[in-house]
Formats: structure tokens, sequence, C-alpha cells
């Protein structure tokens, strides 16, 4: 196990900053989760800690060591690639083996720790086979196997999970809980899935334009988001976002509708706009929310319904306020018809404010 | 009625089978019989004399006959193996480069765009021992006083024809190879770095693996091509001097037409055939093998 840290981390592509000056400081044995969307940097990133992706400035260290000019297989790390990149002239044998295989370790200690790892990943019953003669959940866990084999400072893992169905990338990412659990490791895992990131990683690194937006708990980023786009990113169904004017301590938005700038941001330095962000979880039909805790500040307002989306142990509607159609999750589902009028609870002690400058969330005064 | 429609799809096929039989199965048959007869295209009337397996009972016990079969196995095997290492090289090489590949492929591919016969003469040219290129350099840098006899003395000349039959194919290899180095997926081999590989060992492990079937496919091309090497030799050395440079076909062409003996030619000719099935289907099953090692989707 060992520490990673970036310092000032740049990579360019001619013109084009890909990842622009980050600084990043991993624990030993942490599991930290790079998330963000397509062409954010996460992976370039990953890539530059594996030695993959030449280093433009700025340092990477493994281990308190500079390993800028180091080549790959000097850095002691492992690497899951998300098409797997098994070798497919070798059996599972062969691929969990190789890295040790070239390091040139003795067959009876290579064995052993093949042996290891397949009963860890239970792939005792396909180490013969050739890698084309596997499922995509099977290719997955040799990839894996073949990392934990080489016993490495660093587990670096980029998208291992999105070529993968819905229900087996669930099934595999409670695996890697697991494994992670078991074999106690340094973790980059890189991925797109803000859902992945939330349920593996200790720490969640968000980025966007090759910047990092928030470094958090997956619960300070859900609770606490550092800016309007966190906000947006980080949770399911996403956060509802909307942009009004502020007017003598009322949120107006653009139809008239209005509500009162919740009580912790009194007297906070609010512009004269600014985006409202409430999640899902926040605004419901009255007496379907969640059961109210201490401290909140629930207003009322009638709303009209457009969508209904049953799925069973709740019902996610939007319903139409302000000129906005906000996402609602409703627990204890009830029949309600589009088109009709309804109380809609708005819990303000829960919602966040963002700039509309710069998309910073404000600080609250109080609360 | 019914006869008429069983007919049908043979009436359908016969213009294709008429062509077929009319250029490829009668020469065939012709020639095959005449093998089996003293025929002389300058006593017609040999033909009809059947004579048996007499011209292969020949061939197989004259000296002259394997010393040019054995230098076409010998030329096979030094040129292949050559123009592998060397096509191999390039194609690394050429992979490497990020700006101006296309044309650099262009230029590669230059020896493959000038007729063997005109490659022959050029060589011929720069072997030549008083003024020739390659003497001429020797001798010009100090390394020789002498003229060194390129095309007069046998082992020389026959590493002056590989070297001419190695120039001129050599980009065959290396474009193929290039097609599978372009071809294979990036991640294994970044997974061997990762797996901690020296690059000697990702290419041995990981690269090699990958673009073997196209050196196969590229020996099997080139082994059918060096099988019927005739023209750079007939004019560098016809065979020469004194058969010392004689392979299968210059043999077979002086045998059925300097000396008119066409019966006794189309015998070496089969032999010479079946040495190219020989080696086709050797490296058929090595491409076959290789591809299912891989698990190629092609």
């Amino acid at each position: 196990m060992a520490t990673v840290e970036l310092e000032r981390l740049v990579k360019r592509y001619g013109p084009i900053e890909a990842v622009r000056a980050i600084d990043l400081t991993i624990a030993d044995g942490e599991f930290v989760a790079l998330v963000g969307p397509s062409g954010c940097g996460k992976s370039t990133t990953l890539r530059m800690i594996a030695g993959l992706e030449e280093i433009s400035s700025g340092a990477v260290r493994i281990g308190g060591e500079v390993v800028n000019d180091l080549p790959p297989r000097s850095r002691n790390i492992s690497m899951v690639f998300q098409s797997y990149a098994l070798y497919p002239h070798m059996s599972v044998r062969e691929n969990l083996g190789f890295s040790l295989k070239v390091a040139k370790r003795p067959q009876a200690e290579i064995d052993r720790r093949v042996a290891e790892a397949s009963d860890i990943l239970h792939l005792n019953e396909l180490l013969d086979r050739r890698p084309s003669q596997l499922s995509g959940g099977q290719r997955q866990r040799v990839a894996m196997g073949r990392a934990i084999v080489r016993k490495p400072e660093v587990f670096l893992f980029d998208e291992p999970l999105s070529n993968l169905d819905a229900k087996l990338r669930t099934q595999m990412r409670t695996e890697i809980k697991l494994l992670h659990a078991r074999v106690p490791s340094t973790v980059v895992y890189v991925t797109h899935d803000q859902v992945e990131a939330m349920t593996l990683a200790d720490r969640i690194v968000i980025m966007r334009d090759g910047l990092i937006e928030q470094v958090g708990t997956p619960d300070e980023v859900f609770r606490r988001p550092a800016t309007r786009f966190v906000g947006a990113f980080i949770g399911s169904p996403t956060m509802n976002i909307v942009d009004a004017d502020i007017v003598d301590g009322r949120i107006v938005f653009p139809n008239g509708d209005w509500l009162p700038v919740p009580d912790r941001f009194v007297g906070a330095r609010l512009g004269n706009r600014c985006g409202l962000g409430i999640r899902p979880d926040d605004v419901y039909p009255t007496g379907h929310g969640l059961p109210s805790a201490a401290g909140s500040q629930v207003v009322e307002r009638e709303a009209i319904v457009s969508v209904i989306e049953p799925l069973g142990n709740e019902t996610l509607v939007f319903a139409s306020y302000g000129g906005h159609d906000w996402v609602a999750r409703m627990l204890n589902p009830s029949p309600l018809e589009p088109g009709r009028p309804i109380a809609m609870s708005f819990d303000l002690a829960k919602a966040h404010l963002f700039s509309t400058d710069h998309g910073r969330a404000i600080e609250p005064t109080g609360g | 009625m019914k006869s008429l429609r069983l007919g049908t799809p043979f009436l359908l096929l016969l213009p294709a089978i008429v062509v077929l039989l009319a250029t490829v199965a009668l020469p065939l048959a012709l020639s095959f019989y005449s093998s089996l007869t003293p025929f002389k295209l300058t006593r017609p009337e040999t033909l009809w004399v059947f004579v048996g397996a007499r011209n292969y009972v020949n061939a197989f016990t004259d000296p002259v006959f394997w010393a040019a079969f054995g230098r076409t196995v010998l030329l096979l095997t030094v040129a292949l193996n050559l123009e592998m290492l060397l096509g191999l090289g390039l194609a690394l090489l050429m992979e490497r480069v990020t700006r101006g590949q296309r044309l650099l492929r262009t230029l590669m591919m230059f020896p493959m765009m000038f007729s063997p016969i005109l490659v022959g003469f050029q060589f011929k040219f720069m072997f030549n021992d008083n003024v020739g290129l390659i003497n001429n350099a020797l001798q010009s840098l100090g390394i020789t006083d002498a003229a060194i006899p390129w095309l007069i003395n046998g082992t020389l000349a026959f590493i002056a024809i590989v070297t001419a039959e190695v120039w001129s194919s050599t980009p065959v290899f290396a474009i193929l190879i290039l097609a599978g180095l372009l071809a294979m997926p990036r991640e294994p081999i970044e997974a061997a770095k990762v797996d901690g590989c020296t690059p000697w060992q990702s290419f041995r492990y990981v690269t090699w693996p990958f673009i073997m079937p196209f050196a196969y496919i590229a020996m099997t091309i080139r082994s059918l091509d060096v099988g019927r090497a005739y023209d750079i030799v007939k004019i560098m050395t016809d065979g020469g001097p004194a058969r010392r440079t004689e392979l299968i076909w210059t043999l077979v062409a002086r045998t059925a037409y300097s000396d008119a003996r066409m019966g006794a030619a189309n015998a070496m000719a089969y032999a010479s055939i079946a040495l190219s099935i020989v080696f086709t289907v050797y490296f058929f099953r090595k491409l076959a093998a290789a591809r299912t090692q891989i698990a190629a989707e092609w």
C-alpha cells in the first residue's frame, strides 16, 4: 500500500489542456473515485498515474517518490481496464500468472498466488479456459484477479464495470467492495457513474473540464455540493435547479410564482439572482414525503401534475410550479392524475443556493 | 419436360463449365499427359509415345534437378526469413511514425512497383564486377582492392540474387505486418506494460502473437512467389555460371524451350508445384493455429 499524490498535474494535447493543474492527495489504503462526465480528464489523470500517458507538467508521487519518469512496470501498480484487456492467447491461469512470469518468480510461487487470487474471485472452474470462452462478468473477474496477483502498491480501475449489463454491474460493484475489504489497498477508481462512485469510495473526486470541482466523502458531496455542477451530477434523480430572481427576501420565478428565501440563507450575500436547488427527496406531494426531521422548513404550494413515473416502492412525480417541472419523490404512492393541481411541500431547510455568476454554492448563514 | 427441368441448373452453369474446362482442366490434363511422354517440341509425333513415369524417374535420379530443387528450397528459406525480419523491423518503426506515415508507407512500397525483370537488370548492373556500384563503393572506401566476382562465384551470385529478391519484396512483409500492428487492440499492450513487461517482453508475449497471423499470410504469398522464382535469376545469372544458381524454374524453362524437351520439363514442373503446395499447406496450418490462438474474429 502507498499514498498517491498529484501536484499541479497537467496534461496537454497540443493547445488543449485535458487536465489543468490538479492537486490531490490519496491516503494509504484509501478508496478514491474519480467521477465526471466524459471528457472531464478523469481517465487521463488515471493513465498519468499508471504511466501510460506522459505528464505535461506537475508531478505524480507514489509512496512519496516522484514517478514521472518511471515506466509503468517500475511503478508497482495494477490496472483494470474498461475492455478488460485480457491476453486472448493465454488461458485464464496464464493471464493471472503473467505478471509473475515476466518478473521471473519461481513457478511454485506463481501457482500459489494464482490459486489465492482464483479462490478470492471464484475462478477455479475457469482456470484452463481462454478469455474468448468467458462471459463479460467472468472476464471482469479475471481482469481483477490479474490485478491482485501482483500485490501492487496501488490499484487503478478505469471504468471497469461500464461494459457490463445493469444487473451484473450491481453484483460486481458489491464484489469490488468486498474485495477491497479483504485485500486492503490504495485504490483509484475512475467511473462516470455517480452511483458506483458513491457506493464504493471513501472519498469522491468530481471532475469537470480538466479541473476538480469538489473532493469529499459521499455524504459531503451529496449534502454540501460545492458547485451547481456537483449538485446536478450527484444524486438520482437529478437535483431540481431553477434560476430565479431575489426580490425582497423572496425567490421569484420568471412567471411571478415565488418561494421565500430559506431561513438559513437570510442575511447571506445572495445578489439579485441565483439558482435554487432542491433534491427530489425534499419536494413532495404534501403528506407523502419522508417523515419530516427536526429543523425542516416546509412551504406548501399548489402545483400541476404533468408526468407520473411509478417505481413500485415509490413514485416520481413531475409537477409544474413557477414555470418549472419539479421532480418529486412520493413515498406511499397514491393515485394522481396528470393535469390536476396538487399541494406540493418544498422543504427549504434542505435547499441549496448557487451563484449564477460562477456556479459556486452560496454559504448559508445558519441552520 | 421433366428432363429439361432437371437440366436447367446444368444448362445455366454450362458457360462457366465450358470456360473452366477449356482454360484449366484441358491444359492441366494435357500437360500432365505430356509429362508421361518423351514429347519434344521439334518432333510433335513424340507426343503419342507413352513412356509412363520415365520422365519423373529421370528427374528424380538427376543430380542437376535435385541441386536446382535444393537451391530453390534454400532461396525460399533464406529470402523469406530475411524478408520477415526486415519487414517486421520496418513495420515496427513505421508504426511509431506519427507524422507523414501515409507518405512513408507509399515510399516503402516503391520496390514493389518495379517489374522483377527491371530489378534483375538493376542489380545485375550494381553487382557487375567491373562497372558495378557495389565493387566501386567497396574499392573507393578502401575496403578491398580486388574486384569481387559477385555474379561469377556461385555463393556470391546466390547472395546477390537473395539481395535483389529481399530488396524487391520486403515491403510485402512490412505492409502486412504493419496492417496487423495497426489492427491490434491497444489495451493488451498497455496491460502488459502495467503488468511489468519490458518493451522486449511486451513484444514477445503480446504483440508478436497478435501479428503472427499477418506474418503467415505474407509467408504464404511470398513462398508461392519465390517457389516460382524465375525472372530475377534469369536476368542476373541465367542460372549460371555453370548452373551454380540454377533454380527449378530456370531449369524447367531451359529444358522446355532451349532443349525443347517439353515432356521432361512438365515432369519437373509438377515436382515444383508439389513443393509449392507443401509450403502453402504448411503456412496455412500455421496461420489457422495462430488465428485460433488470438481468438481472431476475422
